[in-house]
């Protein structure tokens, strides 16, 4: 798919939204096809852009056991920009936060379009395996990670039993 | 005081010489317009105190001194122009710490600069592996699939940078033109994970289509200029002028002059060209406002005589405090005992201060043990009590009243420069009407208009004399500065009354006479208070009542 050089905007603008259409369905499809283990997405039947996510804790971390519901939305100028991710489920992180905003530097200046929806729930996956406490989003939650790493474990262990038990 | 010109003149020559010479080197290599150089050169010769040296740039000369950087460097690292260009860009254009940098370490200056790919690290001991990664390997494959949009249509065209990160040109050219546009970025990173590989310009032209190829050089230029200190970007809307100002390129220059520029264009510049004709474009550049703006702060406006730092102070000032102030100045009055701000919403003027406790008048601000029954009405007012109370409260409220002195007439002179269109219109009707009415021609009605020119100068002048006057410590000094500023002021409005009144056929005579008399009386008292103020800046001669940055702390006085 391409456009001749000299094509009037209006033409150009189409031709670019449709092409980041295309990108978004073709990756739908692909995530269909072949699932990441552990991890869901399904698009919403009236907005392709708006995904739902689930994720689970991985093994080894207090988040184990936990299913963990997010929600995905797709920019306008995805893949150019990142997408728009967030906790839905209440999980007890530091580079989480109450509103589940995610802190993360692949969804702000690391994008890159390479990446895909794919990958960037696996690294939020890996984020919950490997917190990081030195770039809090969480303030008070990162203190106590790093004041007294197995007491936040136990809280974060609770609230995934309260919030994200299957 | 031609004398005195002349000395401050060499002066500031003298300090700056080194800039000048490098400047009409830089001058000499554009061929363009060289006869409008010479002719803006001319009057600076005999430049004021008040005045800066500065030159006007057009984007075009801009990117020829880039260009000139970029070879120069090209020159000393023998690397091809576009990785030349990548480097000092990503250096910021400091060309000493970029040639330092690289001969210590080139590999890693090119790599910082996304002018070079890292040699590929996981496969150490055994070198052979090749050095292209996997992605590249799909194009080699039958059918190109990209690894963005996954498009595998058979008439789809790779591209790549030197990294061999292959993907459509479709997909590159939205990255790019996302990146121009949305984010207002120049170095485009390669679109794969972890890449730091730039796109270079030609990559960048063959991407995207010809307005934001336009858009990028913009971008150049405009970071090209501000990483330069002897530079600034004209901010009047979509005017893409540069000045030059080597005078106020550093911050500590900024205390003794006032570097009020122009970057020489005029009005509103056109969108795109061609959706002017000809006749707008020159009345454009004739009338339209002229893009003065300060080389030294953020302020798009004359603020001479007042030096940047005051200047900002007191507009910061002016935001938190006027409207506040005179809120407070005309609904309350202050508990004559504890300064407590009171306002009365209501009841009688028996009052009680809700803070000490403390009863009193409304009316004569005395304590009520003195009124007795008489709470109706006060007929106490020179009572003692009240005199004292009364006394007490005006001290507390000096400060206030002194703010508002000051806020007010430079308020009322902004608000007269505003009214300065309607006066230019005004005027320009009553040229008409003097040329039909009398014999005067064209030309010899002019005196009009440029008394109107000079009243609005005088009036922007005399607005930051307030500013300044506010902040001037008490002293010898404030009281000449202020002597100025009244003499500047009372001419001005002579002159202002004078073309405001009506003309009389029979008077048109003796009224030209006046008004250009005046006119030059107040250009004269115009130049006296800004050489005055900016020689005291040069003498450092001005002091304080509040501290401001780059100066002495004031010195503690009586209120």
């Amino acid at each position: 798919m391409s456009l001749p050089k000299a094509s009037p905007p209006h033409l150009r603008r189409a031709f670019v939204a449709v092409h980041r259409l295309t990108i978004v369905i073709s990756e739908t499809e692909r995530l269909v096809a072949d699932p990441v283990p552990g991890i869901t997405a399904a698009p919403h039947d009236d907005n392709l852009r708006y995904f739902d996510v689930t994720i689970q804790g991985p093994d080894g971390s207090p988040f184990q056991q936990g299913v963990f519901k997010l929600e995905l939305f797709l920019p306008e100028e995805y893949p150019m920009a990142p997408p728009k991710v967030r906790f839905l489920t209440k999980i007890y992180h530091p580079n989480i936060d109450k509103l589940g905003r995610i802190c993360l530097d692949i969804l702000k200046d690391k994008w890159s379009p390479a990446l895909q929806i794919r990958t960037v729930l696996l690294s939020i996956q890996a984020l919950l395996s490997a917190p990081n406490p030195d770039d809090p989003l969480a303030p008070d939650v990162a203190k106590h990670y790093k004041e007294n790493e197995a007491d936040a474990h136990r809280v974060s262990r609770e609230w995934t039993q309260l919030y994200a038990s299957k | 005081m031609s004398s005195d010109y002349e000395f401050s003149d060499d002066d500031v020559d003298n300090v700056f010489d080194d800039e000048d010479i490098e400047m009409q080197d830089d001058d000499s290599d554009g061929d363009d317009g060289g006869d409008m150089d010479d002719f803006k050169v001319a009057p600076k010769t005999t430049r004021k105190a008040w005045e800066v040296q500065f030159d006007s740039l057009t984007q075009a000369s801009i990117e020829k001194l880039m260009e000139k950087d970029v070879e120069h460097i090209r020159g000393i690292l023998g690397v091809d122009e576009s990785k030349a260009g990548l480097l000092l860009r990503h250096n910021l254009w400091n060309k000493e710490r970029l040639i330092e940098q690289y001969m210590d370490n080139p590999d890693k200056t090119l790599i910082a600069a996304g002018a070079a790919m890292p040699e590929p690290e996981p496969p150490r001991p055994s070198r052979r592996p090749s050095r292209k990664p996997k992605a590249s390997a799909s194009p080699k494959s039958d059918t190109f699939v990209c690894s963005i949009c996954f498009d595998d249509a058979p008439d789809i065209t790779p591209l790549s940078l030197d990294c061999g990160h292959a993907a459509c040109s479709g997909c590159w050219s939205a990255y790019i033109t996302s990146k121009i546009r949305d984010e207002a970025e120049h170095a485009c990173r390669c679109m794969a994970e972890g890449c730091g590989l730039v796109a270079s310009d030609e990559f960048v032209r063959s991407a995207v289509d010809e307005d934001t190829y336009v858009r990028f050089e913009e971008l150049l230029v405009r970071h090209f200029v501000a990483c330069m200190p002897h530079l600034k970007f004209c901010p009047y809307p979509s005017c893409t002028n540069t000045v030059s100002c080597p005078g106020a390129a550093s911050k500590t220059s900024l205390t003794t002059v006032v570097p009020i520029v122009s970057c020489g264009a005029r009005g509103l510049a056109s969108t795109s060209s061609g959706s002017m004709t000809q006749s707008q474009e020159l009345t454009r550049q004739v009338t339209g406002k002229e893009h003065k703006f300060c080389f030294g702060c953020i302020i798009d406006s004359d603020h001479r005589p007042v030096v940047c730092g005051v200047a900002l102070l007191w507009l910061k000032k002016c935001r938190d405090d006027s409207e506040t102030a005179n809120w407070i100045k005309s609904n309350t009055k202050e508990c004559s005992k504890c300064m407590s701000t009171i306002e009365k919403n209501g009841g009688c003027n028996h009052m009680t201060c809700k803070k000490c406790k403390h009863e009193f008048c409304w009316v004569c601000m005395g304590p009520w043990s003195e009124h007795g029954t008489a709470w109706y009405s006060c007929n106490r007012y020179d009572e003692k009590g009240g005199v004292d109370a009364r006394d007490s409260q005006s001290k507390s409220r000096a400060s206030l009243e002194r703010y508002l002195h000051y806020y007010n007439r430079w308020a009322n002179h902004e608000q007269s420069a505003k009214l300065a269109l309607d006066l230019f219109a005004k005027t320009e009707k009553k040229m008409e009407e003097m040329q039909i009415t009398s014999a005067l021609t064209w030309i010899e009605v002019q005196f009009m208009k440029k008394a109107v020119e000079e009243v609005d100068k005088c009036r922007m002048t005399l607005k930051w004399t307030y500013a300044m006057a506010y902040y001037l410590a008490k002293g010898n000094q404030k009281d000449l500065f202020e002597d100025n500023q009244r003499d500047l002021e009372r001419a001005v409005e002579d002159l202002s009354e004078l073309l405001e009144s009506p003309i009389e056929p029979e008077n048109i005579p003796t009224l030209r006479q006046k008004v250009t008399d005046k006119t030059v009386y107040v250009q004269k008292r115009n130049s006296i208070v800004l050489e005055d103020t900016a020689e005291g800046f040069l003498e450092g001669r001005w002091a304080w009542n509040a501290t401001v940055e780059g100066f002495e702390d004031p010195v503690p006085q009586d209120p």
